[in-house]
């Protein structure tokens, strides 16, 4: 489906530009503001070629995501839910490069409370990062790049990131792990708009219903599963007629 | 005998002086009740410029299926507007679809319509805006393109189309369905969107007040059908939905919306009840087709898109809330023939009126982001045949067809 | 250089809930009002549709909705040992931006305060004596009493429609309310919202344990209803996407759904939004606002002259606006004079998580609203005996757990590794038979010398303006009461029938990483004495009588409870004193 950017056509009656005050604020009087068709829809994240991460950083990400969420009999994992899909394309946007943050200098250490400190955004942490380790990995298993050492070896490696007994060369592994955990953790359970969460397999293995927005049914039928299957910000399967039709 | 002519002189002079006397003590009435009526007429929907703060200044495009033509100043400015008209030429405009200098109007100006106030209604209207402030503003009405811009073809027209004249009051009716059928077929010009038209825009009288596409909405069925028009709504409802823009299952929205704050939002409770006496009276249609089979594809998968997306307003069987959200269960916008409004709304949203009864002017989301043509035909064509409602089946191509229209209007 | 506009009879700086309220007051007054907002305009249909509200990623991780960090933040240490360093992305509170503030976002939950919160030092004083407080505590008295607030705190309700049941009735107890709540004039103008599964539970195992667990009043609707202005409101689906998020469908009270549809259609008013104020102007005496200048999106500034001004820009910001126009005396903490800053508070939160055995309970907690929750009040305030535990202050406790979004509401039990099979199995095995309020505990927060704001001596907003620092750290008092409070919760969910409970009582310092309400109070208080306050009771700066100062600002201490009714009847109070004395009279309302 076409994403409609936001379109602001001018209603006649409620969006006036007053010549006298200040021509670029947007003026309300009379009327609520309206226009047809208007809406801010998330941007989806679409199949394709990687947009981030080059061949091999995707190839090394979706190994990474595997192993944080191993696939098992019932459902996926990292990597065939989409989680690296999702990481590549949250770094394309606006959460690599925190826009919105407060990125003036100086940056400076601080405490455990004061929160983030780096300057260092989430792009420039995995192209680092994901630089570092491959390199290590070459050195330490024969050319092999992350992605292909054997799963008990990758997992030593994670463990030694979360751990600091690892270190990454020019970039904190700690911070990377904590990264990567999260970003691949969300991947698992955001809207499928997003890239990861494909078929919501994370959310049909928790039982989250995802965006639906009208329990009032349900509310008083205490101790009941809830029978309706997830549904995403795009719907679900239900919503299209099967081929045969 | 030059003292009787004095005296006639005296005397026809004395009356002379009564008489304007007699007129300015009514001034104050005359003007007032020109105000109602033009606000009754809704005048200013086209002779204003919606911002600009200039009423009746004329510059409004107004669409016809032939075109476009902007609504002339009728203001009391002496060049650019009206003030030099008489009073006789004012109601030929009116009355006969006749301008200053015999100047053949366009229908878009409903005289078809308005010949049915009285002379003495018209005239008020004549007394209001000429205390409107004077707006030099120059409009050349005619921007339709050949050969449409013959005025003179409005002759022919005419006489296919328009039957000038007043309305003979229906002795077996009530005073207050007379004053309804003096309001609808009048002023208050209702036809002039419910009505559809012939191929050259000349009323289908057959089908008086049963629904038409204007603007790229459809006017639905204001007649009593019991599906498509005001069968399930009371008289009580129609006058809260005139009044408030809402009543207890519809909200409305778009050129309506524009009507009701503009027009009925302001108007006497008699007049309302009067409007809505007289339409409960126009016999609706016969009962057709039943509803689709709740196994059918579409239903299926409007089913499962209705209960993802729209019951979370609507409600689950479609009953709304009353003042914010319209019902769908038994509404007759649901139900029209034509399903030109619903399609819009899914596509593009909506804002409902908001009135001074009903303030809130809850909106309807678009959906032209989320929906494609096939989850848009299945949704609609789902509510249309849900809950005991019975209406055709919306095609995949009406939707696309739709939605490209849309994407080249400017509203 | 500022270019001038044309006068206005009001400026408002922010057009939030109390904005919104004196806006709508005052123009039904008959006064020329313009509302300056720093952010966007908001409506429910584009900003917030059910189509994609219901977003975790966008709007509760990404905080899509919120204020940006880059347009204006605030710097942040413990203790002047440390060097203040920048809030780079939101943690310990939220802030809103753009028309109906954060009345967008909030969870509606709509609390009054006790009457002993607002005469809380004399209270306290007189029940355990002055020694029994810490010597660095400085709780004051409000200069208003909840009998005072009554009516205003009536009218809120009434204007937001809240679903509850009452307590205290005229002061006769209700069955099914809050025995504790100072007594109201009229029941909730509707009932109680439906409690899902886990919170009625948590109601039945209160009982058991002779609490009296009441429903939380809630901002989101039992049923459809208009309010005095005519605007009407749905009811809430329950859908779990609220605090953080619009409500997509009318149903959550806020400016949008409350006051705005009326307020743009007064012929007097103006909203201008995504313009910032940068400073009120005064004039050559210091002692009158001539207005405000502000900038607009490309930097510009104009300058609004207006007869009143009313700062309604959110706690902080408030007063931050203050010192940077150089209205009433910095707090400085080691001479104690001054009091712009001073008495800075947040809310002492804390949890208990209960994990149940999932054969046996399926609490669906994707089913929720802001405000849902069974609560008990017997540990707020002082209506428990404090004079052998060691504090002061406490808060209402409950099954108040208004969501189960996956990426905020996946605990698992402790011991689980972060990653791997076990943590995917756990999360499978423990969603939807886990109890996780993150403020299952709603603890007061007293105020301390050492707990202020100023401003920043090296970072620097985009204009160039020094930025608002905040010197915050968490005492023995409120630890100590946090440890008792939660140890008394998770009694509770352990009653309840839980197989593990986890407590998570609220540990020093304090951080601004961990979300802890968006409840920050205080730096321009209220009281009746000029010597110690920094406005009036009704809300006039004491320094410039034709400013008034609205929000938590004025909080001298924040109490056990959400602010936001409060909030509300300190503005209505005030819109009144306006309206009927003000406008008479300009000038000072209390000669002190």
């Amino acid at each position: 489906m076409a994403g409609i950017a936001r379109r602001r056509l001018l209603t006649t009656t409620a969006w006036l530009l007053c010549g006298a005050a200040s021509a670029r604020a947007m003026t309300v009087k009379g009327a609520l503001p309206w226009a047809p068709g208007e809406a801010d829809p998330p941007q989806p994240a679409r199949p394709g070629p990687w947009v981030f991460f080059t061949p091999e950083e995707g190839a090394d990400v979706e190994a990474l995501a595997d192993r944080l969420i191993p696939p098992d009999p019932d459902t996926p994992g990292g990597r065939d839910s989409g989680c690296a899909v999702f990481i590549d394309r949250q770094l394309a946007g606006a959460y690599g490069s925190y826009q919105g943050y407060y990125m003036r200098p100086p940056f400076q250490d601080g405490s455990k409370e004061q929160g983030m400190q780096s300057p260092v955004t989430p792009a420039q942490r995995y192209r680092a990062a994901l630089a570092a380790l491959d390199k290590h990995c070459r050195a330490a298993f024969a050319g092999k790049p992350f992605a292909q050492i054997p799963d008990d070896q990758k997992d030593a490696i994670i463990r030694g990131l979360e751990s600091s007994s690892l270190q990454l060369d020019g970039s904190s592994g700690r911070a990377f792990f904590e990264l990567l955990l999260k970003d691949t953790q969300h991947g698992f359970l955001a809207d499928p708009i997003y890239g990861g969460n494909r078929d919501m397999a994370g959310w049909k293995m928790i039982g989250f219903p995802g965006a639906r927005y009208d329990y009032r049914d349900w509310v008083e039928r205490h101790n009941e599963p809830y029978p309706r299957p997830p549904m995403g910000i795009e719907g679900r399967p239900a919503w299209t007629p099967p081929r045969s039709q | 005998m030059r003292s009787g002519v004095l005296l006639a002189a005296a005397v026809l002079g004395l009356a002379i002086t009564a008489a304007r006397a007699a007129q300015d003590k009514q001034n104050f009435t005359i003007i007032e009740r020109g105000r109602y009526l033009a606000l009754l007429g809704d005048c200013a929907a086209c002779h204003t410029e919606p911002g600009s703060g200039q009423a009746f200044a004329g510059g409004r495009p107004i669409e016809t299926p032939f075109g476009t033509v902007l609504a002339p100043n009728i203001t009391p400015d002496r060049d650019t507007g009206i003030g030099a008209w008489t009073d006789d030429e004012f109601v030929d405009a009116l009355q006969k679809g006749v301008g200053r200098g015999g100047v053949h109007l366009y229908p878009a100006m409903p005289y078809t319509y308005y010949t049915r106030a009285t002379r003495e209604d018209v005239l008020a209207i004549r007394a209001y805006l000429a205390t409107v402030a004077p707006v030099r503003h120059a409009v050349v009405s005619n921007q339709l393109p050949f050969p449409f811009d013959i005025r003179a073809s409005m002759l022919a027209w005419n006489r296919l189309f328009f039957s000038p004249g007043r309305l003979a009051p229906t002795p077996a009716k009530s005073a207050e369905w007379n004053r309804g059928a003096y309001l609808v077929e009048g002023l208050a010009h209702c036809g002039m969107c419910h009505t559809p038209k012939n191929f050259l825009g000349g009323d289908e009288t057959s089908q008086h007040l049963k629904g038409n596409v204007v603007q790229g909405w459809y006017a639905p069925d204001i007649t009593d059908d019991a599906r498509r028009g005001l069968g399930g709504w009371s008289v009580d409802d129609i006058v809260a939905y005139l009044r408030s823009g809402h009543n207890r299952i519809a909200a409305a929205s778009g050129p309506m919306a524009e009507e009701v704050t503009r027009s009925s939002a302001q108007m006497d409770e008699s007049d309302l009840r009067a409007i809505a006496v007289y339409l409960k009276d126009q016999p609706g249609g016969e009962e057709h087709a039943a509803p689709l089979a709740v196994d059918d594809a579409r239903m299926r998968t409007g089913s499962a898109i209705y209960a993802d997306e729209c019951s979370a307003c609507h409600t689950p069987n479609g009953g709304g809330i009353a003042g914010l959200f319209p019902a769908l269960n038994g509404a007759p916008a649901v139900q029209s023939a034509d399903p030109t409004s619903l399609i819009r709304v899914v596509l593009q949203g909506a804002q409902s009126a908001a009135t001074p009864a009903a303030p809130t002017g809850p909106a309807m989301p678009q959906f032209a982001w989320l929906l494609d043509n096939a989850k848009v035909a299945s949704v609609i064509t789902y509510i249309r045949n849900a809950w005991g409602n019975a209406a055709p089946p919306v095609s995949i191509e009406r939707v696309a067809a739709e939605r490209h229209r849309l994407s080249r209007r400017a509203d | 250089m500022p270019r001038k506009l044309p006068g206005k009879d009001v400026v408002i700086i922010g057009l939030g809930w109390t904005g919104s309220i004196l806006a709508h007051e005052l123009t039904a007054a008959g006064l020329d009002v313009v509302a300056i907002e720093r952010g966007p305009w908001r409506d429910t249909a584009t900003d917030f549709p059910p189509s994609y509200a219901p977003d975790e990623l966008r709007y509760r991780l990404h905080h899509e909705l919120f204020l940006r960090p880059a347009q204006s933040t605030l710097t942040f240490r413990n203790n002047p040992s440390q060097t203040a360093l920048p809030i780079r992305t939101w943690g310990a509170f939220m802030l809103g931006n753009g028309a109906g503030g954060a009345g967008v976002h909030w969870n509606a939950e709509t609390w009054r305060f006790l009457p002993t919160d607002f005469t809380l030092r004399s209270h306290l004083t007189q029940r355990y004596g002055a020694a029994f407080l810490p010597e660095d505590m400085t709780i004051q008295d409000w200069g208003v009493t909840y009998d005072e607030l009554e009516p205003y705190y009536d009218r809120f309700e009434h204007l937001c429609g809240t679903s509850g049941t009452a307590g205290n009735l005229r002061g006769v107890i209700q069955e099914g309310g809050n025995p504790f709540e100072g007594p109201r004039s009229r029941a909730y103008p509707t009932p109680a919202q439906k409690q899902p599964f886990s919170h009625t539970l948590f109601a039945q195992a209160a009982r058991e344990m002779g609490y009296k667990p009441f429903p939380q009043p809630s901002g989101n609707l039992s049923q459809a209803y208009t309010n005095p202005l005519g605007v009407t409101l749905g009811p809430c689906t329950y859908c779990g996407f609220c605090e953080w998020f619009g409500c997509g469908n009318y149903s959550k009270a806020s400016p949008q759904t409350t006051i705005l549809p009326v307020l743009v259609r007064q012929p007097n008013f103006e909203a201008r939004t995504e313009c910032e104020v940068t400073r009120i102007l005064l004039d050559s005496t210091g002692k009158r606002a001539t207005g405000v200048v502000y900038a607009d999106t490309s930097g510009e500034e104009w300058e609004q002259p207006a007869d009143i001004v009313l700062l309604c820009a959110f706690s902080i910001f408030n007063v931050w606006l203050l010192m940077l126009s150089g209205i009433g005396e910095r707090y400085d903490p080691q001479t104690g004079r001054g009091h712009i800053g001073r008495n800075f508070s947040h809310q002492t939160v804390s949890s208990a998580i209960g994990f149940f055995d999932r054969r046996k309970f399926n609490f669906n907690p994707f089913i929720a609203s802001g405000a849902i929750g069974m609560c008990i009040d017997e540990f707020n305030g002082d209506n428990f005996d404090h004079s052998k535990l060691g504090f002061v202050g406490g808060g209402y406790m409950g099954q108040v757990q208004s969501n189960g979004r996956p990426m905020e509401t996946t605990p698992v039990p402790p011991g689980t590794p972060l990653w791997g099979p076990e943590w995917k199995r756990a999360i499978r095995d423990n969603y939807l038979s886990t109890v996780f309020a993150g403020a299952g505990v709603h603890g007061s927060c007293y105020s301390y010398r050492g707990n202020y704001l100023d401003l920043d001596p090296t970072y620097r907003d985009r204009f160039g303006r020094p930025l608002l620092r905040l010197t915050m750290d968490l005492h023995e008092n409120e630890l100590k009461m946090s440890a008792f409070l939660t140890d008394k919760y998770a009694e509770i969910i352990q009653r309840m029938g839980a197989t593990q409970v986890v407590k998570q009582p609220r540990k020093g310092p304090y951080s601004i990483v961990d979300y802890q309400t968006s409840h920050i109070c205080g730096g321009a208080i209220m009281g009746s004495d000029p010597g110690s306050s920094a406005v009036n009771p009704w809300l006039q700066s004491w320094d410039v009588p034709n400013l008034f100062v609205f929000g938590m600002s004025a909080f001298p201490q924040n109490a056990g409870y959400n602010p936001t009714n409060t909030v509300a009847a300190l503005a209505f109070r005030t819109a009144e004193a306006i309206r009927t004395q003000y406008l008479k009279n300009p000038g000072p309302l209390v000669h002190a």
